[in-house]
């Protein structure tokens, strides 16, 4: 099965257990999902739940925001992150505030999926990510799956939570082949996850730079730099307590993020680590992010923007000495 | 409930809101309220009239000049006073002040203080109750500035696509801020909007309570009998200035004096003398007044949430 299909079947899942689920969003009905993802629920669910909207980002945001309040289980569908911030009004002034300024009565169970991440030629408006800029928003919480497990279980313990989650799918990653393991559930949104094991050097980073990272630290091995490899999955909140506990083993950090670099998620755990495992380090912490440019449309351009494989390798070792 | 006392309630819910909001301008310039504070002083047949055709069942969605509707709900005075003193008593126990005024119990969903950034609230909170076969109405509240808003307009498309039980109300009181209407809309006869949606409009007068009354009972039977959403325009004027910051440049005080003439407390008092036996409101008023003061002492009564308590309510505190 497909990172896609996971996404599916969660949703599929969750629609089948709770009867106030259900999917909203550009297309996500008779076209099947801009990404494919929602194809063939429509057929299994019918047109109430499987709601196609309006190109109305603001107004189906928020109206998932009333819906939530109202009793149901939205899952809202963005089309793509950039169209997001048509919606930004209801994701920060109402969905990520009303529990608040209403001193604790109106909390907001609604999830929001979108399309994140570059790497597919579609230029600067389409191509962005913002999932470190969503972070930045006290009251939502940031999921970053990168995995098939993530990318299903994520989904359905974010239907669980009582306050607004926002996922962000790279859509790179809607391909990826892979298996849920039998039996495959919610899983835990509030915990960083080390996807392999290093002595040299902690490599943090999320969604697809995950993959691209393992690849750098398999091809490293042979120059004799084991790398950790962290893998962020949840931006907020942030798992500081993963990322110190990897520090402290390795003394050396490098952030991955396809985001950009100035005030970014990266200069955030940056400074989390600054403060929290200062002492730790043996090298000054480093950070290689998206280029600082709307999206170029040219491929080798925007290969050129964002991090891939082969900077992330050429970056570590020159944070590492390699050993002989 | 005979005409007379049906009309002398009403007279006592807009004198409430009238006195309740002299007094707040008093209290925010001995600096008890802070912040922004918006009067609704001048357009209480509005929020009144409207409550008179909703249940206890059904939602309402407002604004930041929402003191009237909250009032007319049936919000504590106290409650409301003790939030606009950032008190732990407020609704909102302090955390909103005089444009977030909430009540869960009373389906109260707020003073929403992004212009037009409300409509999609209630657009879902009618989507959710179509979706589980509630016939409740919600109602959503907001003013002409809105109506520039896209929100708006993409509100109204999807609530009448999905023929949801929305009854939206509003508040044309002619200035978006300080901007006159004719300087925000190319079409200043707002409920004409609503036909480019196939959304049912009226418009009534929203100087008189029970124009106002009368027409929004009729909207809400409309939405009620699932036709979908209603536009209901309510034609009506603030007397005072913007907020406490308003210096008022942008009109006439002419104009102003010419509106208070079409006064609607003052209005209903001549028609209740009409149909009543000339007994006079001062009775009324020393309610009000009582009222207003118990609500004052309520909150100076009030405490402050301990400031460690300040990270609570960016997230739930259980599971749902």
């Amino acid at each position: 099965m497909t990172y896609r299909d996971a996404v599916r079947e969660a949703i599929r899942t969750a629609l089948r257990a709770d009867d106030r689920v259900f999917l909203m969003g550009e297309d996500v009905g008779r076209y099947g999902g801009c990404y494919a993802v929602s194809k063939g629920l429509l057929a299994e669910f019918g047109p109430e739940r499987i709601r196609d909207t309006p190109l109305s980002e603001s107004a189906f945001v928020g109206a998932g925001i009333g819906a939530a309040l109202g009793g149901m289980r939205p899952i809202v569908e963005i089309m793509t992150v950039n169209f997001s911030l048509l919606a930004l009004d209801q994701i920060l002034n109402n969905a990520a505030t009303l529990l608040h300024m209403s001193g604790g009565q109106f909390n907001v169970p609604l999830v929001i999926r979108m399309a994140t991440g570059g790497g597919r030629q579609l230029a600067a408006q389409h191509s962005h990510s913002l999932e470190g800029w969503y972070a930045h928003i006290p009251g939502i919480k940031v999921l970053t799956p990168a995995t098939l497990e993530d990318a299903h279980g994520m989904l359905l313990a974010a239907l669980q939570d009582p306050d607004p989650v926002l996922i962000f799918e790279n859509a790179l990653l809607y391909n990826m082949e892979g298996e849920l393991p039998a039996g495959a559930g919610p899983v835990d949104i509030a915990h960083a996850s080390v996807r392999r094991q290093g002595r040299d050097i902690s490599v943090i980073t999320y969604g697809t730079s995950l993959w691209k990272a393992l690849e750098a630290a398999r091809g490293l091995t042979e120059k004799g730099i084991e790398a950790e490899v962290v893998d962020l999955r949840t931006l907020r909140p942030l798992d500081d307590r993963t990322l110190v506990d990897s520090i402290s083993r390795t003394h050396r950090a490098l952030i991955v993020d396809e985001g950009w670099r100035s005030g970014g998620i990266s200069a955030e755990i940056s400074a989390r680590i600054t403060e929290q495992a200062f002492y730790e380090l043996d090298a000054p912490v480093q950070r290689l992010c998206g280029a600082e440019v709307p999206m170029p449309y040219a491929a080798h351009m925007e290969q050129g923007a964002i991090p891939q494989v082969a900077t992330i390798t050429a970056v570590v070792e020159g944070m590492v000495r390699p050993h002989g | 409930m005979t005409n007379r006392d049906h009309f002398l309630d009403l007279l006592h819910q807009m004198l409430l809101i009238r006195r309740f909001e002299e007094k707040c301008a008093e209290l925010y310039t001995q600096q008890k309220i802070r912040g922004f504070l918006h009067l609704y002083i001048g357009e209480e047949a509005v929020g009144v009239g409207v409550m008179q055709a909703l249940q206890p069942e059904d939602a309402i969605v407002s604004t930041y000049r929402e003191h009237g509707h909250a009032l007319a709900r049936g919000m504590s005075a106290g409650s409301i006073m003790a939030e606009m003193f950032g008190k732990r008593e407020g609704c909102s126990r302090g955390r909103g002040g005089s444009m977030h005024l909430f009540d869960a119990k009373l389906r109260f969903y707020g003073g929403n203080a992004v212009v037009g950034g409300g409509i999609p609230i209630a657009v879902g909170l009618a989507l959710a109750d179509k979706l589980r076969n509630q016939s409740r109405v919600t109602c959503c509240f907001f003013g002409d500035g809105a109506v520039a808003e896209g929100e708006f307009h993409e509100c109204m498309n999807l609530a009448s696509l999905w023929k949801l039980p929305v009854l939206f109300v509003c508040e044309n009181n002619r200035y978006a801020m300080g901007t006159r209407l004719d300087f925000s809309h190319s079409v200043t006869d707002l409920s004409k909007k609503a036909a480019g949606y196939c959304v049912p409009a009226s418009a009534a007068d929203g100087m008189d309570v029970l124009a106002v009354e009368e027409a929004a009972q009729s909207a809400a039977e409309s939405v009620r009998s699932g036709k979908g959403p209603y536009f209901l325009e309510c034609r009506t004027y603030r007397f005072r200035a913007h907020s406490m910051y308003d210096p008022e440049l942008y009109r006439d005080k002419a104009e102003v004096e010419e509106w208070k003439k079409r006064d609607p407390i003052p209005a209903l008092i001549r028609r209740i003398e009409e149909v009543g036996t000339g007994e006079n409101t001062a009775e009324l008023e020393r309610q009000v007044a009582k009222e207003i003061d118990d609500a004052i002492a309520f909150a100076e009564a009030g405490t402050w949430e301990p400031v460690e308590d300040l990270l609570r309510f960016a997230y739930s505190e259980r599971p749902v």
